[in-house]
């Protein structure tokens, strides 16, 4: 599981990427790159593009140009389903528990992909909750942080290398939003890449190793997290916070 | 013989088995339907012409190579699932975004030009379609005589929509197929096909509609209007039982069947308007149908 790719080495690479919805032009030239085991957070106000930012990456907009290269693939020109099966997951903001399914078969939704994922073992130690509530019968009927941590949960079983996490902490309580920080490290250390998009920069200063600061569909800014205190005044500019 | 409320029962029994016989049709189509409205969003109006498509195939392999009930079985809901592929890829793939009333159109038109191809080449007498060999004659259960034939297409239709219902809803394909008719893009976003399985999905449906109008075959006459008569009580079933529910689908269509055939012996008058009496009264009291999820 550690051995991953080159740490130096870019796994995703975003350059200069538009997204249509219909009619509207969401993102305007986007460009930024996520190293091979790194975690990187994009921050930015509600309809700055973060979120079609990661459905351009899974495929699941409209119209896109540009370029998206993954693991030195391009992708832009496949479908969403082949683009999962290259080894990206996507956890949506919305989570996306399907209220028709069980909790275990929400679990078990995601085909495996490539070997490496984790096994259910190890998805119950990391969200002790979950082996409890797989009996519930259905997925929708968990509260909002259990249902956030199946959504997490399951998309580490397929074996994807980057995971692209949308807002994991929206509207959860903030001992939850703790075991969700202490996850995303644990992933880390496993050699994981995480895309992470968060309103909370409190929350992302945990986990995160760099920033991108979104407005208007671009990236504006890039930082390290050791030069987060340097970029507070400029942070809450942006983020009207 | 005894009575029943002064029915004798022979006519009691008869009705019953009648009804049986006609529920497990209409419980064959609407489940058709239902799954085929859960996956695509698409109301199949053409699915009275493919069932009779279906017995059409079985007569035609008949009388072109011979072959007789039992491949046709296997060979008609294959040929016509084949066609039903080809008009989702063509045609039906571009009405899922659009209202239901476009699905609705289209396939209504392809209804009637499949009707008036079949009218054209085969009139609209009705043909004749033989009984295969192995189930011929009948068992005397004392009260009642039932024929050999009537009881396998009763079997039949309980094992095919068993057997449906319980992929659908307890193996690991059915979780797709559920997960994706909530939320096909995030479905697909896990790496599985949707498209492919959309399409799959109508084609299957249209396959049971198909397998339908076989078992019917050596029953009614196979003629062009066959699914036309059927198609609407099979709606009203499908109304009845919720749109897109496949428990629904099964249990309205067996217990309207037999309802039907119990008003035949007590109210014969009523029998031919019960079901659209149900639909009315369930609509009213319950809108979503018996089994429907949600208003």
């Amino acid at each position: 599981m550690s051995v991953m790719l080159d740490p130096r080495h870019a796994l995703l690479t975003v350059e200069d990427l538009h997204a249509w919805y219909g009619e509207s032009h969401i993102l305007h030239g986007t460009t930024f790159e996520v190293m091979a085991g790194e975690v990187v957070t994009l921050l930015g106000r509600n309809g700055a593009g973060k979120t079609t930012t990661l459905k351009s990456i899974m495929g699941m907009v409209g119209q896109r140009k540009g370029s998206i290269r993954f693991g030195g693939r391009e992708l832009i020109g496949l479908s969403s389903n082949q683009i999962a099966r290259e080894g990206i997951a996507l956890c949506p903001e919305e989570r996306g528990i399907f209220a028709s399914l069980t909790v275990e078969e929400n679990l078990l939704l995601p085909p495996v992909i490539k070997p490496g994922g984790l096994s259910l073992d190890q998805i119950f130690d990391l969200f002790p909750n979950l082996r409890e509530r797989l009996g519930s019968s259905q997925g929708t009927k968990l509260s909002g942080g259990e249902q956030q941590m199946l959504a997490i949960g399951r998309i580490l079983r397929t074996g994807a290398r980057l995971l692209l996490l949308d807002e994991p902490t929206e509207g959860l309580a903030p001992v939850i939003i703790q075991q969700i920080g202490k996850t995303i490290r644990a992933l880390k250390s496993q050699g994981f890449t995480i895309l992470l998009v968060e309103q909370n920069f409190r929350f992302a200063s945990t986990v995160a190793d760099r920033y991108y600061i979104m407005e208007h569909g671009r990236i504006v800014e890039r930082f390290a997290n050791s030069e987060l205190d340097a970029n507070v005044e400029k942070l809450h500019e942006y983020l009207g916070v | 013989m005894f009575e029943i409320f002064g029915i004798p029962s022979t006519a009691l029994f008869g009705q019953l088995l009648i009804g049986l016989i006609n529920g497990s049709f209409y419980a064959l189509l609407s489940l058709g339907l239902a799954v085929i409205f859960g996956m695509l969003n698409i109301i199949n109006f053409s699915h009275g012409a493919q069932y009779m498509m279906g017995a059409f195939a079985a007569y035609i392999i008949l009388q072109a190579t011979g072959l007789g009930y039992w491949p046709a079985l296997i060979i008609a809901p294959i040929i016509v699932g084949i066609t039903g592929i080809i008009i989702e890829r063509t045609m039906l793939q571009w009405l899922y975004k659009l209202d239901h009333l476009y699905g609705l159109l289209l396939t209504f038109g392809i209804a009637l030009i499949i009707e008036g191809v079949a009218r054209n080449y085969f009139g609209s007498a009705g043909l004749p379609y033989t009984l295969p060999d192995s189930l011929r004659g009948g068992q005397n259960l004392g009260f009642m005589f039932l024929p050999n034939y009537r009881a396998w297409v009763i079997a039949v239709s309980l094992v095919v929509c068993l057997g449906t219902w319980f992929v659908i809803e307890r193996t690991k394909l059915g979780s797709y197929l559920r997960a994706a008719t909530e939320n096909p893009t995030l479905v697909r976003a896990m790496g599985v096909n949707v498209p492919r399985m959309i399409t799959l999905t109508y084609g299957f449906g249209v396959a049971l509609a198909a397998f339908a109008g076989v078992m019917a075959a050596p029953i009614y006459n196979v003629s062009p209007q066959m699914g036309s008569e059927l198609i609407i009580v099979v709606f009203a079933v499908v109304v009845i039982g919720g749109m897109g529910s496949i428990l629904g689908a099964i249990v309205t269509g067996f217990g309207l069947g037999v309802i039907e055939g119990l008003t035949k012996v007590f109210f014969p008058e009523a029998s031919n308007t019960v079901i659209f009496v149900i639909m009315a009264i369930v609509l009213l009291v319950r809108p979503a149908g018996l089994f429907g999820r949600r208003a």
